[in-house]
């Protein structure tokens, strides 16, 4: 399975005191948060409430102001120079840890001039350099693993929005990242679509992938995930096992916001 | 007023018309591939860079694409000679000068491409791990490409129709041996006749030569 064997004990990510600005405007203000080997952890929160920034902060597509966030225990976008200051690493050391970090996109972003297999190939070859035989045949058992194996040879623009976002998912979790983060994927599909795309992430799931999503299907976080997350205000203001979270309310914020989204 | 068509004399030159065409066709080449690079180049410059060199980059653009080609043609060989003390033939002029003249166009192409590419194109390149450069091999430049490629065509097949120009410093291409022809037998109808589908079949298969790099660059 993807990511190493569990030897440490320790979490996969390891965020703290984690904070980021837009400007004047302070979006995430010190987030704490654990993610161990084999955890699915939603993340739900109103909008502008600074989960999509998070989720983009730990695989470096966003800088961050203060805080850390580490992989597997390596520090994620800085490291310490010869004097002992803070630098953020370079483009190519990013490169090299965004690769262990999986992203699935909202709009899918899937390559539109690439067929479904080329999509899932291009990191294999260009990143993992894998033989074209063997990215190949990766590629393909993890089309199939998503339902789409008959459409290896179709490119973006000929499949619907939920088979887009089913070789988006693919395409990251074929890399064998320590985690994969999924951005509200569902949200720009048609009602239809959702349960496919949500039957994926849930097999990935019981196939013991880590996993940190952001999300807006409040029946599926509360069925598929190991922990929830609710972030307001730029911190997290209440985590626990989905049973608790959803049935206690513990925080009038989330009670509210629960309320809110429960009339979608 | 009687005109009899005679074919006999162009046949007999049709020489002067094929080297024509070849000398119109690798001006073309030359001329769109420092083009491309010119353009490539400064729309990437202009993408990264401060206020003063995007200044700098749009007056090169606006004075050649405010300038009549033949002027510039003019200018580059009897103008800069006059002034520095630099010595060259019509071939390497022109080339210099239609260089110049495909990159101030391709530069704007370019541009309006590299901003077509959504940004998220970019990221889902990034997440996966690419470095800056395969980022911008396998994710920009062919997402790009796609985008541009109308704009392309058109300009390519501009630039192999104004090699005629170089006809005006004696450079021997199709236009130049057309005029030769013209000058010599007094074929003017005929010569013409045959030209002008010469000039249409070679555009057409510049089209079709970026149709084909156009599903090169569609698979991996």
């Amino acid at each position: 399975m993807p990511g190493n064997p569990d030897t440490t004990g320790l979490p996969v990510v390891s965020i703290r005191g984690l904070e980021k600005s837009f400007g004047a405007l302070a979006v995430l203000r010190g987030i704490d948060l654990d993610v161990a080997r084999g955890d699915v952890v939603s993340i739900i929160g109103s909008s502008g409430s600074g989960k999509t920034t998070l989720l983009r902060c730990i695989n470096a597509l966003e800088t961050y102001d203060n805080g850390s966030i580490q992989l597997d225990g390596v520090e994620v976008q800085f490291r310490n120079d010869e004097a002992g200051r803070r630098q953020r690493r370079n483009e190519w050391e990013l490169a090299r840890l965004r690769a262990e970090t999986g992203m699935v996109f909202q709009l899918f972003y899937l390559f539109p001039h690439l067929t479904a297999l080329q999509n899932v190939m291009l990191g294999l070859r260009k990143v993992r350099k894998m033989e074209v035989a063997e990215a190949k045949s990766v590629a393909t058992d993890w089309l199939s693993r998503v339902g789409l194996a008959d459409k290896a040879g179709s490119l973006p623009s000929q499949l619907s929005g939920g088979q887009q976002q089913r070789v988006g998912i693919a395409r990251a979790a074929a890399m064998g990242p320590k985690v994969l983060l999924l951005d509200e994927i569902t949200s720009a599909l048609d009602p239809e679509l959702v349960g496919e795309v949500l039957a994926v992430v849930r097999k990935l799931a019981d196939d013991g992938m880590t996993m940190l999503m952001v999300t807006h299907e409040m029946a599926f976080a509360r069925e598929a995930s190991s922990r929830i997350i609710f972030i307001d205000a730029g911190r997290v203001a209440v985590e626990g096992a989905p049973g608790e979270v959803f049935r206690e309310q513990a925080n009038d914020r989330l009670r509210s916001f629960l309320a809110r989204v429960s009339h979608l | 007023m009687l005109y009899h068509l005679n074919f006999g004399l162009i046949w007999k030159n049709i020489g002067k018309l094929e080297w024509g065409l070849l000398l119109s066709l690798e001006l073309a080449v030359v001329a769109i591939a420092i083009g491309v690079v010119i353009g490539l180049g400064l729309a990437l410059i202009y993408e990264q860079s401060s206020r003063p060199v995007r200044a700098l980059v749009s007056l090169y653009v606006e004075f050649i694409r405010n300038v009549p080609l033949l002027l510039l043609v003019y200018l580059v060989f009897y103008g800069i000679p006059t002034v520095v003390d630099i010595r060259y033939d019509g071939v390497t002029s022109f080339l210099a000068t239609l260089s110049l003249y495909a990159g101030a166009y391709l530069v704007e192409i370019f541009r309006a491409g590299l901003a077509a590419v959504p940004r998220g194109l970019t990221d889902a390149g990034r997440a996966i791990g690419l470095t800056p450069l395969q980022g911008f091999i396998h994710v920009r430049l062919p997402t790009m490409f796609r985008v541009i490629l109308p704009s392309l065509s058109n300009t390519f097949v501009s630039l192999f129709k104004d090699t005629s120009v170089a006809s005006v410093l004696a450079v021997p291409e199709l236009t130049y041996g057309a005029q030769w022809i013209n000058f010599n037998t007094f074929r003017i109808v005929e010569v013409y006749a045959v030209v002008t589908p010469m000039y249409l079949i070679a555009g057409y298969g510049i089209l079709g030569a970026l149709r084909l790099l156009e599903r090169r660059f569609a698979v991996s």
